[in-house]
């Protein structure tokens, strides 16, 4: 569903087109990079973690997906439901 | 579902010929909970443990246990007639971390039983840093197998509930998962997750029903068992960032949409924001969700027969609805300097207060009134966390 059918010619062009995008940013792996290791003690910091503590975001999203209809997207695992 | 393998396929291309120098692996620690969910009739409560331990610097081992004690008599119970039911759900969880120059392979197998569903999960996730660090872009793919049963009377002892042996269904799962977390500035950061799901199998809640008009019965209802669709695909794709404040504390957000093959539209946006105090050891953190969705194609309150169409259910995480989570969390750090062989340790303990307003889902406990005219259900609950963390 919401698959718009694109004519097949253009489907490998596409594909190419994509590879090669992608292996040329892989090839840019030495990029200077805009923020520099030693400007990166704030990032360290554990304020900045997106997942400070898994035991407890693992939790909650199963709190969350046992009650909502959304799903995905979030890093957690699976397993049953124990919701009815 | 083609484009997304075929979008695995080019990124994985990309990360083989990726340049490597070296990664991380997460830190060695320790993590032990204690959770309990208290809300709409239901308790559910237990233990969780994980313990995650490096080795030789280049391979990780994670595992993780836990447990759901559930007593409910939750408003399903309720309006099939049935009483309050006890049950237990342990979930045993391994994984392995393979880091490679800036790449790391993770493979995970989960087990998850009760007494009458069991899921067994395994999954493979590759990272890899890029661009001197600052962007990390990841993907992963899960196949799960799902074994659903259910319970009856037992025909000897109407006091205990046996499992039908005349009912066993099963459930394929397949996730397919691409993520990209980028440093922006040397305070912010932003992380971009994508995530397929599909499902084939028997997708019901064998447990409840969906209830259609019957002028001929007292209340105007009769209730009859779902029926669900045999498949659903579901796309998810979430936007996270932090940004770091002067005075050592972060603000966070994060919005992720949903929408599936049966027609279920969501949001969910959370802010949210954490402080440690001064020197304390003290670190102190808010944050609020708010969750919405729109109903599934063929979900109905009320539907006007009993073979109106093909797909009917009732179930209340299909109708439209919103939720908002308010959290509070309160952490101390110990051992601090390190202690004996701990190089540092946290006691947590985080309060989740969560209301549930359903905008197409009545309250039907109440059969005094007429079918279709009961107020529409709504309910609260609290989520509350106590854990011990140790690094080590």
């Amino acid at each position: 569903m919401g698959d718009r059918q694109l004519p097949c010619g253009n489907r490998p062009i596409r594909l190419i087109a994509a590879a090669v995008c992608l292996l040329a940013l892989s090839a840019c792996g030495n990029i200077e990079p805009w923020v520099k290791p030693y400007e990166r003690q704030n990032l360290a910091d554990p304020v900045m973690a997106f997942d400070l503590n898994p035991i407890s975001t693992s939790y909650m999203d199963h709190v969350f997906e046992a009650r909502e209809g959304a799903r995905g997207a979030l890093g957690g695992g699976g397993g049953g439901c124990g919701c009815n | 579902m083609f484009t997304a393998i075929r979008a695995l396929g080019l990124l994985l291309l990309a990360l083989i010929a990726a340049p490597s120098l070296a990664g991380v692996l997460p830190e060695d620690r320790a993590d032990l909970l204690y959770h309990r969910y208290e809300g709409g009739g239901v308790t559910i409560h237990g233990p969780s443990l994980l313990v995650r331990k490096t080795m030789a610097e280049k391979y990780s081992v994670s595992a993780n246990y836990y447990m759901d004690m559930v007593t409910s008599a939750s408003i399903d119970v309720e309006v099939s007639g049935a009483s309050e039911y006890k049950e237990e759900r342990d979930q045993y969880t391994l994984g392995f971390d393979y880091l490679r120059g800036k790449t790391t392979y993770s493979i995970n197998y989960s087990n998850s039983e009760e007494n009458d569903y069991e899921a067994n999960t395994a999954s493979f996730n590759i990272s890899q840093d890029l661009f001197g660090d600052l962007t990390t872009i990841s993907m992963g793919f899960s196949k799960g197998d799902d074994t659903v049963q259910r319970t009856i009377e037992d025909p000897d002892n109407p006091d205990v509930r046996i499992v039908d042996p005349s009912f066993r269904e099963g459930i394929d799962r397949w996730s397919y998962r691409v993520g990209v977390s980028q440093i922006i500035t040397r305070n912010s950061i932003a992380a971009l997750g994508l995530e397929v799901i599909t499902d084939e199998g028997y997708l019901n809640n064998p447990y409840r029903s969906f209830r259609y008009v019957d002028p001929e019965d007292d209340t105007n209802y009769r209730l009859a068992t779902e029926i669900y669709p045999r498949t659903r695909t579901s796309n998810a794709a979430s936007l996270n960032g932090r940004y770091f404040l002067p005075w050592r504390a972060a603000v966070f957000g994060g919005y992720r949409f949903f929408t599936d093959t049966w027609g279920i539209d969501a949001n969910t946006y959370e802010v949210g924001y954490i402080h440690p105090w001064k020197s304390t050891g003290w670190t102190f953190e808010a944050s609020l969700r708010y969750y919405n969705q729109g109903n599934a194609d063929f979900y109905s309150d009320l539907f006007p027969r009993v073979d109106y169409q093909n797909f009917m259910g009732r179930d209340k995480e299909l109708s439209t609805f919103a939720s908002q989570t308010l959290h509070v969390g309160a952490t101390y750090e110990f051992a601090r300097g390190g202690w004996k062989f701990i190089k540092k340790g946290t006691l947590n303990l985080y309060y989740d207060r969560m209301e549930f307003d359903y905008e197409d889902y009545r309250d039907a406990r109440d059969t005094s009134l007429v079918a279709g005219t009961e107020p529409f259900y709504s309910f609260g609950a609290n989520v509350i966390q106590a854990f011990v963390s140790v690094w080590f």
